[in-house]
């Protein structure tokens, strides 16, 4: 049994070594209290983590510690010594360093003038490109990459991007590193080369914030861990001391003990069927290569895939937002012909993409206006939208999908991302679709959305929906699966039953087409 | 005890403090109608003859030029578009309809002359401005060229077209004539209706029309949708190359009704009507509060920025004000209206976080 009771700051002691302290921080925005008198102490050559719920506060924290937001009361002391970091630019040069949860890169510079970007080296006001280059090369290959430093960032996938990311605050010379969810983006072997990096970053001293909503990691890097709930803190602990459900029941106040439940269900017929799907890639080759599979009622289908395995081609090919995509797709036994997005949702497709951000959200509409901006057409009165009609809608899902919101004319940047996440896929449900295509639907989003989001979707499944689930999270997709789908390279390499399936068998599925891992190019970096 | 004073006057601060930030809100909230306000305000201490009803019905006139351009360009700016075109689309109808008056329009292979009636005339004119925005709009969306491009291409090709059509002259005295069916196109410009100027009425109902089509119509949301985030409007299943095909369109069609009632009022055409008109009509859709990175704002901001533009402009002329001050001044006004803009979003969010705090 894991200990319950709440560890006070009190009986902690004093650390010699704790190089920043947040003391009483407070932060209130409109419409929400993110920190309610949260203090934090980092500690030098150790990985502070920091975890709770999404809207607990976390990124606010850092935000704060960064210089990106003043705290509205409370003090920060580095050394002891308090300070007032007014912007990002302030914070590195008192040495905090910080990497953002969403990227915070030009795609339209290269992966150098990223890493230096407001940092140039110059001589004679001009920057020393050749200097620059050779750092850069010398960044990215410790971070055992191949990545060519003259590459547009935006032609880099994800994975890299967010390798470039931190390169980039590894080549300013901090003491306290943030990193807000660096491996939400990184495969498995991209994952290890982090931990390796961080616990070299220990042995010279830095002091590591990090934040994560991947639990099982923090045992293998984190030395201690700090807990918020709702803008408190909850509890502050070593982390040798600690497992996973303690800090689950710490960060929801609930017992986690059936965090991603399956039914099992009675599958109907055939729902969906797409033959020989097919995109072809822009410098050659396929993006999807002649994909075939089968999808029933009440059935939900799991993708599971390395980045760039072509999992989100494949569920933008059935909804329509890749016109250059070929192959058959029958839904109800007849040929989907529609090839516009807005021809397939009428068809009953809809889709939860993975960037909520760039995909999914308006940011200047209201909850109310982008739940319904899908469907506006079931809500007129002759020709005109009905005020009525929407507000009915809108509290519907509200309460069906409990998203938590002061009021549905909120603007929708003010909720949490899995309270958005759940507004996005309200926006879905209300379009009446036969199949839900999420494209990694738990994608940074806290354990007890996570946890809501498989209610919803078991739900979803008992009401014949069929459900195509894209994720990267082993757990997750074991969990949730009636059946699935291995891609790798634009094919499918594995198929297996709820039943059948193991975490090494997906793996290795996922694998086939790639060569030896290409952890190479060791050439020393000499720091 | 400590507690019940502390309660208490923590109450008494809420209570005094709320009305100060209501106000302070009201102002913020308000501020375009305030400003207008304060502008017609000096102007009528400063030149005893502007509040008269004759002066204030030719600027309600020159106002009306302007909010009509500017209503089409509040669609094209809320999808975070922008369209040089329509003072250009302005002069090239007002020189199609004025050509179509005076000289008909000649099929030179079966050898003759069609004058059509004063309201076909309108019609086709109308028509021709809307397609004119509708081929801007297909530019940009097919070829996905940046709107300030396309647009840029449609205000040297309109302009140009205007001054081909009659090879750079005017076309006087657009009455018509009896025995061609095609009078009367003088009362657009100069007709009255319940002792108000046509184009007063145009205005009132375009407002009214537009502000329905923004606030009630799935198109409407679409627009603003579009400006906000266009992918995820794409993916939600708006037709956003429609959608935009249609906002310049709209443009279009306001312009061509300028270019008519531009035409109509001076009974003549000239090539270079509207010149530098769209400058005006982004001008107004700014100082009503439209972002022009797309997504915020709307129609009663921009009639409310049209008045501004208009009395100041009226105004200052009626002053004596050099024409050059009068430039610097309304340069000078845009710009100030854009950072109170920025300022407010601040301030709006720190009477938020005022709020907050008394409440608790």
């Amino acid at each position: 049994m894991p200990d319950l009771t709440p560890i006070l700051d009190a009986e902690k002691p004093v650390s010699e070594d704790i190089i920043l302290t947040a003391e009483n921080i407070t932060k209130v925005f409109p419409g929400t209290v993110a920190l309610d008198d949260v203090s934090f102490n980092v500690r030098k050559g150790k990985v502070n983590v920091l975890i709770g719920e999404n809207g607990a506060g976390k990124s606010t924290l850092m935000k704060i510690l960064a210089g990106v937001q003043p705290p509205t009361s409370g003090k920060i002391l580095l050394d002891g010594r308090e300070i007032h970091p007014q912007s990002p630019l302030e914070a590195t040069r008192l040495g905090i360093g910080i990497i953002y949860q969403e990227l915070n890169l030009c795609a339209n510079l290269s992966v150098v003038d990223n890493i230096f970007l407001a940092r140039e080296t110059t001589r004679n006001g001009l920057i020393v490109h050749k200097f620059q280059k050779q750092r850069a090369r010398e960044l990215v290959s410790k971070l055992e990459q191949k990545i060519d430093p003259d590459e547009l960032l935006g032609d880099l996938r994800l994975g890299q991007q967010q390798i470039v990311e931190i390169a980039k605050a590894l080549a300013q010379d901090v003491r306290i590193l943030i990193m807000d969810e660096p491996t939400s983006a990184l495969s498995a072997a991209e994952v290890e080369v982090l931990f390796r990096i961080i616990r070299e970053l220990k042995s010279r001293g830095v002091a590591v914030i990090y934040i994560s909503h991947k639990l099982e990691e923090l045992s293998q890097i984190g030395d201690y861990v700090t807990i918020l709930r709702d803008g408190r803190k909850v509890a502050e602990d070593e982390v040798k001391t600690v497992n996973v459900p303690w800090m689950i029941e710490k960060m929801v106040g609930r017992n986690p003990a059936a965090l991603f439940t399956r039914k099992e269900r009675q599958l109907g017929d055939v729902l969906l069927k797409a033959e020989n799907l097919t995109l072809p890639r822009s410098g050659g080759g396929y993006l999807l290569d002649h994909i075939s599979f089968e999808l029933r009622e009440g059935e939900v289908l799991g993708f599971y895939g390395l980045m760039g395995a072509g999992r989100s081609d494949l569920v933008e090919c059935l909804t329509g937002a890749r016109p250059q995509a070929t192959g058959s797709i029958w839904l109800d036994g007849k040929p989907v012909t529609a090839t516009t997005i807005s021809g397939r949702i009428q068809s009953g497709f809809v889709l939860v993409p993975e960037d909520r951000q760039r995909d999914s959200l308006v940011p200047t509409l209201s909850v109310m206006d982008n739940m319904l901006l899908a469907s506006l057409k079931k809500y007129l009165r002759g020709i005109f939208i009905n005020p009525a009609k929407e507000k009915s809608a809108t509290d519907s899902q509200i309460k069906d999908l409990s998203i938590r919101v002061a009021n549905s004319q909120q603007p929708i940047t003010a909720l949490s991302g899995g309270n958005q996440q759940k507004v996005v896929v309200a926006k879905g449900l209300l379009t009446q679709p036969k199949v839900l295509l999420l494209d990694e639907p738990t994608r940074g989003i806290d354990v007890g959305a996570k946890s809501e989001i498989s209610e919803i979707i078991n739900r979803l499944a008992a009401q014949k929906y069929g459900v195509i689930f894209v994720s990267s999270e082993l757990k997750e997709i074991l969990a949730m699966s009636d059946r699935i789908l291995v891609m790798s390279k634009g094919t499918i390499t594995g198929e297996f039953t709820h039943q059948e399936a193991t975490e090494e068998k997906l793996v290795a599925a996922s694998a086939i087409g790639h060569g030896p891992s290409n952890g190479g190019n060791h050439r020393g970096s000499g720091n | 005890m400590d507690q019940e004073t502390s309660m208490k006057s923590a109450q008494v601060k809420k209570r005094r403090s709320i009305t100060k930030t209501d106000v302070q809100q009201f102002l913020l909230r308000g501020r375009a109608f305030i400003a207008l306000i304060l502008v017609t305000i000096v102007f009528s201490l400063l030149a005893p003859q502007f509040m008269t009803a004759g002066n204030l019905v030719i600027m309600s006139k020159h106002v009306a030029i302007n909010a009509l351009l500017a209503i089409g360009m509040t669609f094209v700016i809320l999808t975070a578009g922008i369209d040089l075109s329509v003072g250009s689309i302005v002069g090239m109808v007002a020189m199609i309809a004025g050509g179509m008056i005076n000289e008909g329009i000649i099929l030179p292979q079966l050898g003759i002359i069609i004058y059509p009636h004063t309201w076909m005339i309108i019609l086709l004119s109308l028509i021709l401005g809307t397609l004119a925005g509708a081929l801007t709009g297909y530019v940009i969306t097919r070829f996905n060229v940046a709107p300030f491009i396309a647009t840029l291409g449609m205000y040297y090709v309109a302009r140009g077209i205007a001054g081909l059509r009659n090879d750079g002259y005017t076309f006087p005295n657009l009455i018509g004539r009896p025995e061609y069916g095609n009078t009367g196109f003088e009362i657009l410009g100069a007709g009255n209706f319940l002792g108000v100027n046509y184009s007063i009425w145009l205005m009132g109902i375009f407002t009214l029309v537009t502000y329905i089509v923004t606030t009630r119509l799935p198109f409407g949301r679409h627009v603003y949708a579009i400006g906000g985030n266009e992918r995820a409007a794409e993916l939600s299943g708006v037709r956003v190359s429609r959608t935009k095909i249609i906002v310049y369109s709209i443009s279009g069609f306001c312009s061509a009704l300028v270019g008519l009632i531009i035409a109509s009022q001076l009974v003549a055409a000239h090539p270079l009507i509207g010149d530098a008109f769209e400058l005006n009509a982004i001008a107004a859709v700014v100082l009503g509060g439209t972002s022009l990175a797309g997504g915020r704002g709307g129609m009663g901001g921009t009639i409310i920025g049209a008045f501004t533009i208009g009395v100041m402009n009226d105004g200052m002329v009626m002053l004596g004000v050099s024409s050059f001050w009068q430039k610097v001044i309304k340069g000078s006004v845009i710009v100030l209206a854009v950072i109170i803009d920025q300022v407010q979003a601040r301030m709006q969010e720190r009477i938020a976080l005022q709020k907050q705090q008394e409440m608790k």
